[in-house]
């Protein structure tokens, strides 16, 4: 089996933080490797390493077997990368961002052209080429720096949060993009905060918390290793809740809790859902809804760290969610949605 | 999309051809001329504050600084457009400091192109705007009455010591750009320096009424050496000394700077 990309005990040091401390990941050739992590937990900085643009202090990253500190040049010329806000000049065109890029690979003039037009095509962007970027949505800007990444045809893509700050309806359309490109063959290292995110489009899983891999696996593997399965009740009648939640909680552990209109709790054993539901019929309570079901990976996050994945809840874009990291690869700590993974 | 098919791939070998990094510098420089084109108003701030310098040091100030109006556009618009060509260059401070906050470098730098090429093309793209804002004054002055009597040769040579020293003093703008926080931070610094670097200079003045403290600061300061040399190139007159210095002043800006800005430069691009 070949990896496209590979680190072998990355570590980061700036001044008082430790981004990375000791981190081994590789993403098979053609597959997709997600890296979920909450804020400042050395996702950016694995991608900028793998993207030459920092170099470790430990440990070693390759890119199509490439040193990424000693070859660096030879890496630049094989990857894309794009970032978490949308790294395109505001007052060049859409045509000209991507002129801009591929002049700088080398491409003539004609070329240049002939690839900025398919590329616009592809990310359906032709309509809004001639304008300022200025005057793009952020969706739109998102769909541009992605194509400014692929200018050069790269085979290995850095993702690093493609879709933070996007509304719902880009973020579905940008999957779409992600998909197709995937599709055609690419290997791809995509880090997201967004748990449905790497649900939806990894192939492998490496979840990181404060610099260190905590789990890694397939989606399924995570959700299967982790937790088990979720049983979820919900009272016909809402004012039951407080006395559902106390009474599953005395029959299942402590690990119950109240998700909306509905009492869930991690369960291993699948003796525990008739037990569950004789006491809450001798209690009286009218059960509306009972389900067994997988843990999404918003829960397998929290078994895993202990904290969900997004401590606060808003579901603004956030359009401005250029920050610049002060840690010089931290995280943009803005634009948080929290992911709410259905099975 | 797989790794055979790589038609284009510059950087094979790591490294970036001389021939390569020069036509990148060229494209990043394009990059920073083509924006004016869908902003033109950028000229115009450009341009602005040095034309309503123009306007107000000749009509307001000139009758008392000179005796008339004509006389002290004589003197003055050299001195407007060394004042104006110094506070040009924050604008590549800050232009820099944007691609720097916004991730545009960082896309830079993980492409397979010079590392300078994005620093460079920025600062040649500035210093044709510098002559279009020269121009644009020069050509104002004209028909407010002023007149080029140092001749085509002195308006050439002293339009290229003008170049010269915008080119020392942007590599202190480079540095800046890259150490300040955000853009605001670097006009609101650039200001704060180059205003009374320029207004304790011969820039607008004569240097003999103020104090001789000042004087002695005036004397020394790169900002009137390159006033008496630009206007002296202009209007025809004893210009060796004044030219002397300021390529001196340029050569050790560009001495202290350059190695900073490109090591701040280095650190963060």
């Amino acid at each position: 089996m070949t990896y496209a990309i590979q680190a072998e005990g990355l570590a980061k040091r700036f001044k008082e933080t430790e981004a990375l401390a000791g981190v081994d990941l590789a993403a098979r050739t053609g597959s997709v490797l997600g890296l979920l992590g909450p804020n400042g937990a050395g996702k950016t900085t694995a991608v900028r390493i793998f993207a030459t643009l920092l170099t470790p202090d430990a440990g070693r990253a390759t890119v199509a077997g490439h040193d990424v500190v000693r070859e660096a040049g030879v890496v630049r010329s094989l990857i894309g990368l794009t970032g978490q806000y949308a790294a395109v000049d505001e007052n060049l065109t859409g045509t000209e961002n991507l002129l801009l890029i591929g002049r700088l690979l080398g491409l003539q003039r004609r070329g240049a052209r002939a690839r900025a037009a398919e590329l616009l095509d592809r990310f359906r962007l032709s309509d809004a080429a001639g304008r300022a970027v200025k005057t793009f949505s952020g969706g739109m800007r998102r769909r541009l720096d992605l194509a400014a990444s692929l200018v050069g045809r790269p085979s290995i893509l850095f993702l690093d949060e493609p879709t933070t700050g996007l509304d719902p309806q880009s973020r579905g359309e940008l999957w779409g993009m992600l998909r197709a490109l995937i599709a055609d063959g690419a290997t791809a290292l995509l880090t997201t905060q967004y748990l449905n995110e790497a649900d939806q489009l990894a192939d492998d899983i490496v979840v990181i918390d404060k610099g260190r891999v905590i789990a890694e696996g397939t989606p399924d593997a995570l959700k299967s290793e982790v937790g088990g399965q979720v049983l979820q009740v919900r009272p016909l009648a809402a004012d039951d809740l407080v006395r559902t939640h106390a009474l599953v909680a005395e029959t299942a552990g402590t690990r119950t809790q109240i998700e909306g209109e509905s009492v869930t709790v991690p369960v291993k054993d699948a003796e525990l859902m008739p037990a569950v539901v004789r006491r809450l019929d001798r209690e009286g309570i009218a059960v509306g809804e009972l389900t067994l079901r997988r843990s999404s990976l918003d829960e397998v996050f929290l078994a895993l760290t202990g904290h969900r994945a997004e401590p606060e809840e808003s579901d603004q874009p956030d359009e401005s969610a250029q920050a610049t990291d002060e840690a010089g690869g931290a995280v943009g700590e803005h634009a948080r949605e929290r992911a709410v993974s259905s099975t | 999309m797989t790794a055979t098919t790589m038609p284009l791939a510059p950087g094979r070998s790591g490294r970036v051809k001389p021939l390569d990094g020069l036509r990148q510098t060229f494209t990043m420089a394009w990059r920073s001329l083509v924006a004016v084109k869908h902003n033109p108003l950028e000229l115009v701030d450009y341009s602005i504050t040095p034309i309503m310098f123009v306007f107000l040091f000749t009509y307001v100030l000139g009758g008392q600084m000179a005796g008339s109006p004509d006389a002290y556009l004589k003197y003055a618009l050299p001195g407007i457009i060394v004042q104006n060509t110094l506070f040009m260059t924050m604008y590549t401070a800050m232009a820099l400091n944007t691609d720097l906050t916004k991730g545009v470098f960082d896309r830079l730098r993980s492409l397979p192109i010079a590392r300078s090429a994005p620093l460079v093309g920025r600062i040649a793209a500035d210093l044709t705007k510098h002559v279009w804002a020269m121009l644009l004054m020069i050509g104002l002055g004209l028909l407010l009455g002023f007149r080029v009597t140092g001749g085509f040769g002195g308006f050439l040579l002293g339009a290229l010591l003008l170049v010269v020293f915008a080119a020392a003093v942007s590599w202190s703008a480079v540095l800046i750009g890259m150490l300040a926080g955000d853009a605001e931070k670097v006009q609101a610094f650039g200001f704060t320096l180059i205003f009374p670097i320029t207004f304790t200079s011969s820039a607008f003045v004569v240097v003999d009424t103020m104090p001789g403290w000042l004087q002695a600061f005036s004397d020394v300061n790169p900002v009137t050496h390159l006033s008496d040399a630009f206007r002296g190139l202009l209007l025809g007159g004893p210009v060796a000394e004044p030219v002397m210095w300021s390529l001196v002043w340029a050569a050790g800006i560009t001495l202290v700077f350059c190695p900073l800005a490109m090591r701040a430069y280095r650190a963060k691009v």
